[in-house]
């Protein structure tokens, strides 16, 4: 354990803030038109999507009474275990072995770090990793894949700037079913989600994977930085037509940024949050814990 | 997600229905307006606080304002607050402060992953290429890898690298300098790690390097993606290190953007540059009237207009106009479009500059997706009729249908397609030229 309390802990420095904007709604006497203006703009001062905010505050307008509040408590756990329902008929991730992991995601969220964290994740739990570079575009990624490779002591497969991202993959589980690795992860570059050619090329790498390795659990994590705004919607969309989205993982939730955005991706979207990423050292991941999450957001 | 600008819009028309009779705007519907405003820019990531400032300031100026003949309550009020986001955001001001004593010191700091590394070379390029003789240095000691990649984009930008491996990089900033002077740089540009704004340590470091080396510019480095967040990390970086101006990364996503005006606001230090693309020559100066509207949803219509009178004479305008009022739009004209159309850049480019286009406003065409083949096949229809039945399609019967289908290689259910097209463009420009129906912020 520990972890989500570390997660806790992150997300208590900015509570004081956050409480700030929901102490301000639930100080208002009368439930009406202000306390539902300001509930709205509370939820999307947490990066919620606009939209499903406002789908979930018409919920609570209908359950509750119109009047005074007189137990707020019972106003903001009826908020919350509405957005926990909303969330919760997505089942938990979850996968066999082998697995394949392919790491995909918009630039700078943090795909290799997560990677480096994964790799030492599986390897804790008795699995044996390899890791495949196929970020061949980044300057000197392979090198920052390959520390990680070293910290978290497993495999890594690479090839020289520039080459053919697809045919890394190949190498990489010709390797892997040759020495029957249980965890085979791919990191991929960055890529804005618009670039209609680079999605193109994540389609073939997603390709070669499914004909190549058919026996494996193939699954494939959108990375989103917990910082980003109502953009992570654009992201998972585009991403989940073009490959196929499995899961989640968010990342940087140990700044002040509360990644409300996943709420709508899981509810709406039906895509779980597989882990969340809460700093820079190799074993600064866990898996997601919607409760604490969303409790974590108020 | 809905064309946000084409919601605006709408929503904004609803709240204005009444309004047509009398004179001013009133209260109420400037009420109305302004809720819809502050969506619409929370939508835009601008931040909670910030979004009900700016509304608060734009009201007092919408307020009791005469409603002008030339626009529609609407346009109106998307007018005033696309005019007062661009003012606040400020003038164009690319320019870098330059140290009377050289060297000129430039410190990048910012979030992780916001692209500090990427934006340094293209800063190192963009200074080369104006005559400067910028060094580059690695201060980023924590990210494996992260002088290897900074060694690369100095060597695609042709700039020296100044490196001392994972040493104190207090130290590496202040011989960085020593080195710069001895050497005959004029610009050193220091690199510095990602860290986050709580981490105390990590942002002592960058007290310490700047009151080592008492850089001339501090530029803090924002992803253009990021949400609400934005005003907690622009103001604890100014606050710590009295930032000089930011830099937008990533804009060449279909982000709104709206972290910049919280940037903006909370600091109140000017944006210098948006930076567009991973080629080290993309890096451009930040444009507040086109940021506005970006936020607003409404695109880059200025570029967009720019394209277009670069692509189009004035000639060809007038000549459009002319046939628009004589009614004598043909297949030719039609075809003309088209060229015009290539002449800016292609439909995808101006797809991708459109309002609202970039989150998908028609769910399944998405930028850089339509088929451009399909315009050629357009045109080979065309190209297959004779001169008399560009002029005049109501004279194809299915005998020529048939005919022009088989030398275009299409369909006959093509060639329908498009003179149905053909027929809704003409009355459209009926309409135009009647004045029943306006061209959206004309």
């Amino acid at each position: 354990m520990g972890l989500f309390s570390k997660i806790a802990n992150s997300l208590k420095k900015t509570k004081d803030k956050i409480s700030d904007t929901f102490a301000r709604v639930f100080s208002i006497d009368r439930i009406g038109e202000e306390f539902y203006d300001e509930l709205l703009d509370a939820l999307i001062s947490s990066d919620m999507s606009v939209t499903f905010a406002m789908d979930v505050v018409d919920n609570l307008r209908e359950k509750m009474i119109e009047g005074s509040v007189k137990d707020k408590d019972y106003v903001k756990n009826a908020l919350k275990s509405a957005l926990i329902s909303a969330c919760s008929e997505v089942e938990e991730f979850d996968n066999e072995y082998p697995l394949v992991i392919m790491m995909v995601g918009v630039n700078g969220v943090g795909k290799t770090t997560t990677i480096g964290k994964l790799a030492n994740y599986y390897k804790k739990q008795g699995k044996s990793v390899t890791l495949c570079a196929a970020d061949t575009f980044r300057a000197a990624a392979s090198d920052q894949l390959t520390e990680w490779a070293t910290r978290a002591d497993v495999r890594i497969i690479k090839h020289s700037e520039g080459a053919d991202p697809s045919a890394v993959v190949y190498d990489a589980i010709s390797s892997a079913t040759a020495k029957k690795t249980d965890v085979l992860i791919i990191d991929t570059a960055g890529r804005l989600h618009v670039k209609a050619n680079l999605m193109e090329e994540l389609k073939k790498m997603s390709r070669v994977v499914e004909r190549e390795y058919p026996d494996a659990d193939f699954v494939k994590f959108i990375v989103l930085d917990a910082t980003t705004g109502q953009n992570a919607a654009s992201q998972v969309e585009t991403f989940d037509e073009a490959i196929g989205i499995d899961g989640i993982v968010l990342t940087k939730l140990d700044g002040t940024a509360k990644g409300g955005f996943v709420t709508s991706m899981i509810a709406e979207k039906g895509v779980p949050v597989a882990f969340v990423g809460v700093g820079e050292k190799i074993d600064d991941i866990e898996k997601f814990n919607l409760d604490e999450f969303i409790d974590n957001l108020f | 997600m809905a064309n946000v600008f084409s919601g605006l819009s709408e929503k904004l028309n609803h709240v204005f229905t009444k309004l047509t009779k009398r004179g001013t705007l009133t209260e109420l519907e400037i009420k109305q307006a302004m809720r819809e405003i502050r969506i619409a820019l929370l939508e835009a990531d601008v931040n909670l606080l910030v979004a009900k400032d700016f509304v608060n300031k734009v009201s007092e100026k919408a307020l009791g304002q005469a409603v002008l003949k030339s626009l529609s309550p609407t346009q109106q009020v998307i007018k005033i607050v696309s005019d007062e986001l661009t003012e606040l955001m400020g003038s164009v001001n690319s320019k870098l402060l330059v140290s009377s004593e050289p060297p000129t010191v430039i410190m990048m700091c910012g979030l992780q992953g916001a692209g500090k590394t990427t934006l340094s070379g293209k800063l190192a390029l963009h200074l080369k290429k104006s005559g400067k003789k910028p060094l580059l240095v690695a201060c980023d000691i924590y990210r494996p890898a992260a002088i290897n990649q900074l060694k690369v984009v100095g060597s695609q930008a042709g700039v020296e690298v100044y490196e001392e491996g994972t040493k104190n990089p207090v130290s590496i900033a202040k011989n960085a300098v020593k080195h710069a002077k001895q050497f005959g740089f004029d610009t050193v540009i220091i690199d510095t790690a990602g860290r986050l704004h709580i981490d105390e340590d990590l942002m002592q470091e960058l007290i310490d390097i700047s009151s080592e080396v008492k850089p001339t510019e501090i530029l803090l480095t924002i992803d253009s993606m990021t949400g609400q967040d934005a005003v907690n990390v622009a103001k604890t970086f100014n606050e710590k290190l009295e930032i000089t101006g930011c830099v937008l990364t990533k804009l060449d996503g279909d982000t709104r953007g709206g972290a910049c005006l919280s940037v903006k606001a909370v600091t109140g230090k000017p944006i210098k540059f948006s930076s567009v693309g991973e080629k080290l020559g993309d890096l451009e100066p930040f444009y507040p009237d086109r940021m506005a509207k970006r936020i607003l949803g409404m695109g880059d219509v200025m570029s967009l207009i720019e394209k277009a009178q670069e692509a189009i004479t004035e000639e060809d305008v007038k000549n459009l106009e002319k046939k628009m009022k004589e009614n004598s739009f043909t297949l030719e004209d039609y075809l003309s479009q088209f060229d015009m159309i290539k002449k800016m850049g292609g439909v995808n480019d101006i797809m991708n500059m459109l309002p609202g286009m970039g989150i998908g406003k028609l769910k399944n065409v998405k930028p850089g997706e339509i088929d451009e083949s399909k315009i050629e096949r357009t045109k080979a229809i065309i190209y297959s009729m004779t001169k008399k039945e560009r002029r005049d399609p109501s004279i194809l019967n299915y005998s020529r249908k048939m005919r022009i289908a088989s030398g275009s290689g299409t369909t006959v259910q093509e060639i329908n397609q498009l003179l149905k097209q053909y027929d809704q463009t003409k009355t459209l420009m009926k309409q135009l030229k009647s004045g029943k129906k306006r061209f959206p912020f004309m």
